[in-house]
């Protein structure tokens, strides 16, 4: 129940998202005509908008649009007029998403072991040694990390392709830059658990029992230890798709991130709208996906 | 529960079989292009129709082809569709003899009416093509396109036979045979434009140039494969060509060092601060091309209304120092019209005179900028090194009239679209500008700033003005005719100024003289594709 109400919520959530972005496009100076270079004649602007319909008031301009997008009908991008907007989406799509679930799988790959060893090593070395390698991580931008990558692992040492897609060797770099900030914290998120679980009583109670260290860190720390970063995986993996911009343009991979930014800056209404509902829709589900992952998790946790 | 956690427990397995099958899908292998060229930005469309950016007209170019095509030493029109033709001692009526053996790349001849077809789709005016301005030099073209004439049987283009197409012109116009090279005026395949509507052109339509377009994927590539049907396939040297899309100059350098791409076109796609050592390259290549970089003056706006004050503010610019620190590569310009431009004579331009400026603002009133008011300067962020450009001549403007007269300017950056309203609507006092000429001809620079031209907007008019370029268009003799141009120019940017010409534009390539060849530079920047290829075991990966 609680799932089919929180997924009906997304139908007046997603028609106020519509209008509003709708909306405030229009109200941007521009529009996806204006080139440094006038149309021939005002004539031929005048029928170059009325053939997008962009004459007409924008209400009934969103009138159109909501009827034709009930209809799967998302419309011609303005900017690739060859183009319809699901057909970019569609394009650009299964690479950011690729792009977004390797970081991911980076991320967490990376983040829980360094984030487990450092916590059970905590005050020594290894943990000092980790922690710092965390903090650097964090702090170091993607649009630094990027092209430093780039340099050291492609132009100097020529093991793998400094940009492009295709390839899954041409995906590692890409994959590093993006999943390395979120990897640190995963890590940190990890070893926090890890620590405040270790000190907690079922743990001794473990222990005490002649277990395993292995045993009481893997199977019953670890669980409860992983929650916090159960929790963070959701609003990150939405992150890692939304936020691909600076990777996909360091590294020029076809993906959505792009077109975010593009797309508003060449006032291409038809697509940001696009982009702005499939975004929405990702986040939204991302959340619902966090939420039953927690109830899998804890049992203490219960949905009415 | 223990379901559940079962379930769980195969979590980490079924996630690393997703990220594979995301991996495999998301990456398709395929075979390595012969010639790759960073193409810059994202094209828009490649329909001859819709290109209006370099960048759409570059990949469109080896696809469909007109009457003429360019030669790639010197852009001049060369044959193409059209084998020969004749022009009437008047230089109005031109006769076409297309090639018997020219064919689209699925077989079928093209005859004149595709031609005709072509033209015609460009001049519709349900089409609303933004370059359809082009074809005004045809009769009755501009009438039809704005609606006002019906019957295209009075266009003057048509197809007495198969294999001939005849132009008549309004006026002579030296520069039609390279008009017909324009890809604007390319012949299309009507069957697939009726049968596909807007997305004919990613349904694998027929086409007329040297390539075929095996894919377009918008952000990553154009990849085009040699037509074999086309009538000089046996010249195309380059099999697949790859267009790439780029939009970090410093990501292009890197896949250019590192030999997966072997030609980089337009100076913003390498970093702007790497320009003097890449310089040093055999590399680097760079030449005179028709572009100019000038400054806006809105005249309708006191005191800029006053020409004395327009004159005192060129006259203090000192464009060989704003030049060299600026723009390097570039030629600062006392005029708008480039020095290598075609049926052009230079004549008098604006020179620096910082004593006579500092009389003509007294003149004007303001006696060592006394009472001056503070004018903005409107400096629009076209992206990367581009907008970085325009900001600092913004700020060495500002310094130059804050010193010389005592004048003060206050800097607006707008994002690009809000400074082409800006601008269009006349809402700045000055505001920085450039322009790339269409064609190979002063028309292309100085018809801007006719009363009637959409891209004028300085609100500035002259009936001198006027009329010497209206005496000019219809003069068939071309040294008179220059003459006649020289005297419009020399109004526009020594007596009247509602522009203050900064310099001439440089054309930039950057490609191995020993890895590639058929790589030229020319006054168009156009690179016919067809020409270029790589040196067999040159290295290149």
């Amino acid at each position: 129940m609680f799932f089919l109400k929180r997924i009906l919520f997304l139908v007046p959530l997603l028609l106020v998202i519509s209008s509003l972005s709708f909306g405030l496009l229009r109200l941007a100076p521009g529009g996806p005509f204006d080139h440094d270079r006038a149309p021939a004649s005002p004539e031929v602007e005048r029928l170059l908008r009325a053939r997008y319909h962009l004459d007409e008031p924008v209400w009934q301009q969103y009138g159109r649009w909501l009827n034709d997008a009930l209809h799967g009908d998302f419309g011609l991008s303005l900017k690739y007029r060859n183009h319809t907007v699901t057909d970019i989406i569609r394009q650009g799509l299964p690479v950011s998403l690729s792009l977004g679930l390797l970081a991911f799988g980076f991320a967490v790959g990376v983040g829980i072991p360094i984030g487990f060893f450092t916590a059970v090593r905590r005050g020594e070395w290894a943990d000092w040694g980790g922690s710092f390698l965390v903090l650097l991580s964090i702090c170091v931008p993607g649009f630094v990390i990027g092209p430093l990558l780039a340099m050291i692992f492609a132009l100097k040492l020529h093991w793998l392709p400094p940009a492009l897609w295709g390839a899954p060797l041409q995906a590692v770099l890409p994959m590093v830059t993006l999943g390395l900030y979120f990897a640190g914290r995963v890590a940190r998120l990890m070893r926090e658990g890890m620590t405040q679980t270790l000190q907690s009583e079922f743990i001794r109670t473990a222990r005490a029992k002649g277990l395993s260290e292995f045993a009481v860190l893997t199977r019953h720390a670890f669980r409860l230890a992983v929650m916090p970063v159960v929790s963070y995986s959701g609003p990150m993996l939405a992150d890692l798709l939304t936020g691909s911009f600076v990777v996909e343009s360091i590294f020029q991979i076809p993906g959505i991130g792009v077109f975010i930014v593009d797309s508003s800056r060449s006032r291409d209404y038809p697509l940001v709208i696009g982009l702005v509902l499939l975004y929405a829709v990702l986040l939204l589900v991302m959340n619902l996906v966090v939420d039953l992952a927690y109830g899998l998790l804890d049992p203490r946790v219960k949905y009415e | 529960m223990p379901v559940l956690l079962n379930a769980l427990g195969k979590l980490p397995g079924a996630f690393s079989f997703l990220l594979l099958a995301v991996l495999i899908a998301g990456c398709r292998q395929e075979p390595p292009a012969d010639l790759t060229v960073i193409n810059g930005p994202d094209p828009g469309s490649l329909d001859p129709l819709l290109v209006t950016g370099i960048e759409e007209l570059r990949a469109v170019l080896p696809l469909f082809e007109g009457l003429t095509r360019p030669d790639p030493a010197t852009s001049r029109a060369l044959p193409a569709l059209a084998e020969r033709w004749e022009i009437s001692p008047d230089g109005r009526h031109y006769t076409f003899h297309l090639r018997t053996n020219a064919a689209w790349s699925t077989g079928e001849p093209i005859t004149s009416a595709d031609l005709v077809y072509s033209w015609r789709r460009v001049l519709e005016p349900t089409n609303a093509c933004q370059y359809v301005n082009l074809m005004y030099p045809l009769h009755g073209a501009e009438a039809y396109s704005a609606g006002q004439l019906k019957d295209f049987a009075q266009v003057g283009v048509r197809a007495p036979d198969a294999h001939t197409v005849e132009a008549t012109l309004d006026n002579p116009c030296p520069w039609f045979l390279d008009l017909c090279a324009f890809q604007t005026l390319s012949v299309v395949p009507r069957a697939a434009i009726e049968r596909d509507g807007d997305q004919w052109i990613m349904r694998h339509p027929p086409f007329s140039g040297p390539y075929e377009l095996e894919y377009w994927r918008i952000s990553d590539r154009v990849r085009l494969r040699r037509n074999e049907r086309y009538w000089d396939a046996a010249n195309t040297r380059s099999r697949i060509v790859d267009l790439l899309v780029m939009s970090s100059p410093a990501t292009a350098l890197n896949l250019y060092e590192d030999h997966q791409v072997d030609v980089i076109l337009d100076k913003p796609l390498v970093p702007t601060e790497l320009l003097p050592v890449l310089a040093k390259t055999p590399d680097y290549h760079t030449f005179p091309m028709l572009g100019s970089y000038f400054v806006r003056i809105n005249v309708t706006r006191p005191p800029l209304n006053d020409p004395r004050v327009r004159r005192a503010l060129a006259l203090t610019v000192d464009k060989p120092r704003l030049t060299q620190r600026i723009a390097p590569t570039c030629e600062p310009a006392d005029q708008i019209v480039p020095g290598a431009t075609a049926n052009y004579l230079r004549g008098e331009g604006q020179h620096r005179d910082p004593e006579l400026a500092r009389r003509l603002l007294a003149e004007a009133g303001f006696p060592e900028g006394k009472g001056f008011p503070k004018l903005s300067y409107l400096a629009d962020s076209s992206g990367g090194g581009g907008g970085r450009m325009n900001e600092r001549v913004a700020v060495e403007l500002q310094d130059t009239w804050r010193r010389e007269l005592g004048i003060e300017i206050e800097i607006r950056s707008l994002e690009k679209k809000v400074a082409i309203v800006a601008q269009r609507t006349l809402d700045y006092d000055l505001s920085r500008s450039s322009w790339i000429g269409d064609y190979n001809d002063p028309s292309t620079f100085l018809d801007l700033f006719t009363k009637a031209n959409g891209n004028n907007r300085t609100g500035w008019s002259h009936p001198e003005y006027e009329r010497l370029l209206h005496e000019a268009s219809s003069e068939a003799d071309l040294g008179k005719r220059a003459l006649l141009l020289r005297d419009a120019e020399t109004l526009l940017v020594r007596d009247e100024v509602p522009i203050i010409p900064l310099w001439f534009e440089s054309g930039f390539t950057l490609n191995s003289p020993t890895r590639i060849e058929g790589m030229f530079g020319n006054v168009l920047d156009v690179h016919p594709l067809n020409a270029i290829r790589r040196i067999p075991d040159s290295g290149t990966k």
